[in-house]
């Protein structure tokens, strides 16, 4: 352990890599880990990528961090696909599209499955991101899916949110899900050529207008791109500025932080309490008597629950 | 969450543009419970050491059609050696001469596996290689 956190602390790749392997596979090692690499985590700036599967994301990923190379900024990549369901194991695709960017030494790239995690803060991904800072990453880049609730929480611990889609004929809302709407900064149509573009951004730039901009909020711009050609990807790059510019001078980098930090707490807190309060609870003698009391009706739960935390004294 | 899963990187080296067989490899290994990183054509050995560093996986699966196994192995295995991951398992399959095959497990390619192999057989090696 050690070792390890001094080759964090080094930047060695060997050792970042082995210590997110730790955060996803063992519970008690990733603790003390954590522990350890806590003094050393600053607040990096974290950029959430979303959309639709054959939207383009990772090309465009690819396009944005050579840019911000350009300017000597350290970036770390958490590329997170869902695993299956049946068998459990993933195809993690990401890499397809980096090309030579997946060898600059300013790059860190790592693929991540969902492992069938629920919803809300995912602990792996959010622990990650704190050791990538500490390795010295200044961005962090996050790309989901964006299918389902689990990849828009991922997202949402984002300071700046891209989403991406393509132009679709007809039911073009349909292929953004609500919750998607509200959590994106930045709204990009990729792949721009295809038939459509202009329509899908007045209907999406009629969608962001609701939200109704006032002076200090954020009215989320909507962008073309074609990220195989390049076009469009340096106002991308300059909406992206700009949104940075936003959150620091409204203090949001930190509020976000606030947030999260605080749904981690509550999230260990719950575990914890279930581990040490629930669980024991529901193993008990007068937890098996008080299901027999109601399945005989003699007496209600609401009561039973108060009674079975007063043993307990909670 | 708190289980171990097999990680295994499929990579094409070299610059035949052929990854059919890679693929169908990657989505046999998914469909067995593997977590596989895919990482596409024309990788060079930097590319792929690189990869598997970060992605930090149990396994190497290099599939290569061109011929330049010769050319490309011994390359990937220095690497890999001089970064201090020779402890990753290196496994090959594709076009493969047999005359070859003596010399590339010589530089620690632990299996060459030939065309017609099934997708279980490669499953067995790697189960059996990773977990015991």
């Amino acid at each position: 352990m050690e070792e390890i956190l001094k080759g964090i602390k080094a930047g060695e790749e060997r050792a970042v890599a082995r210590a997110i392997t730790l955060i996803e596979n063992n519970p008690s090692e990733r603790e003390r880990l954590l522990q350890g690499l806590y003094p050393l985590a600053r607040l990096p700036y974290l950029i959430g990528i979303t959309g639709p599967p054959g939207s383009g994301k990772s090309t465009l990923s690819e396009k944005l961090i050579r840019a911000w190379r350009a300017r000597g900024i350290r970036i770390g990549v958490i590329a997170v696909d869902p695993s299956s369901q049946s068998s459990g194991g993933a195809l993690l695709g990401d890499r397809i599209r980096m090309g030579d960017v997946a060898v600059d030494q300013g790059v860190f790239i790592r693929s991540m499955a969902t492992r069938g995690a629920l919803g809300g803060l995912n602990p792996v991904v959010f622990d990650t991101v704190l050791l990538l800072s500490a390795a010295g990453y200044d961005y962090i880049l996050i790309e989901t899916v964006g299918v389902g609730q689990n990849e828009i929480d991922i997202v949402n611990l984002a300071n700046t949110t891209l989403i991406v889609t393509i132009p679709a004929a007809g039911d073009e809302i349909q292929s953004l899900k609500a919750g998607l709407m509200e959590i994106g900064d930045i709204f990009v149509i990729n792949k721009a050529d295809l038939a459509g573009a202009d329509r899908m951004v007045l209907t999406l730039e009629q969608m962001t207008a609701l939200e109704g901009a006032t002076e200090e909020s954020w009215l989320p711009p909507v962008l073309k791109t074609i990220a195989t050609s390049g076009e469009g990807l340096p106002g991308l790059i300059e909406g992206i500025d700009r949104h940075y510019q936003y959150i620091n001078k409204y203090g949001l980098l930190e509020e976000k932080r606030k947030v999260i930090i605080k749904k981690q707490l509550i999230s260990l807190l719950e575990k914890r309490l279930k581990e040490r309060v629930l669980e024991p609870l529901i193993g008990s003698a007068e937890f098996k008597r008080a299901i027999s009391r109601m399945l005989n009706f003699e007496e209600d739960p609401y009561t039973l629950v108060e009674k079975l935390l007063q043993e307990k004294g909670v | 969450m708190a289980e171990q899963k097999i990680k295994v990187l499929i990579a094409k080296p070299g610059l035949d543009g052929h990854d059919r067989g890679a693929r169908v490899i990657a989505r046999g290994l998914r469909e067995a419970g593997m977590e596989v990183v895919y990482t596409g054509l024309r990788q060079t050995p930097e590319q792929i050491v690189r990869a598997a560093i970060q992605e930090d996986v149990d396994v190497i699966g290099l599939s290569i059609l061109s011929g330049a196994h010769s050319y490309l192995f011994p390359e990937i295995m220095e690497r890999l050696k001089k970064e201090g991951a020779d402890d990753i398992t290196v496994i090959a399959g594709g076009i493969i001469p047999e005359q070859d095959v003596g010399a590339l497990k010589e530089l620690g390619v632990k299996m060459i596996f030939n065309p017609g192999t099934s997708i279980q057989e490669v499953v067995d090696f790697i189960k059996k290689e990773i977990q015991g």
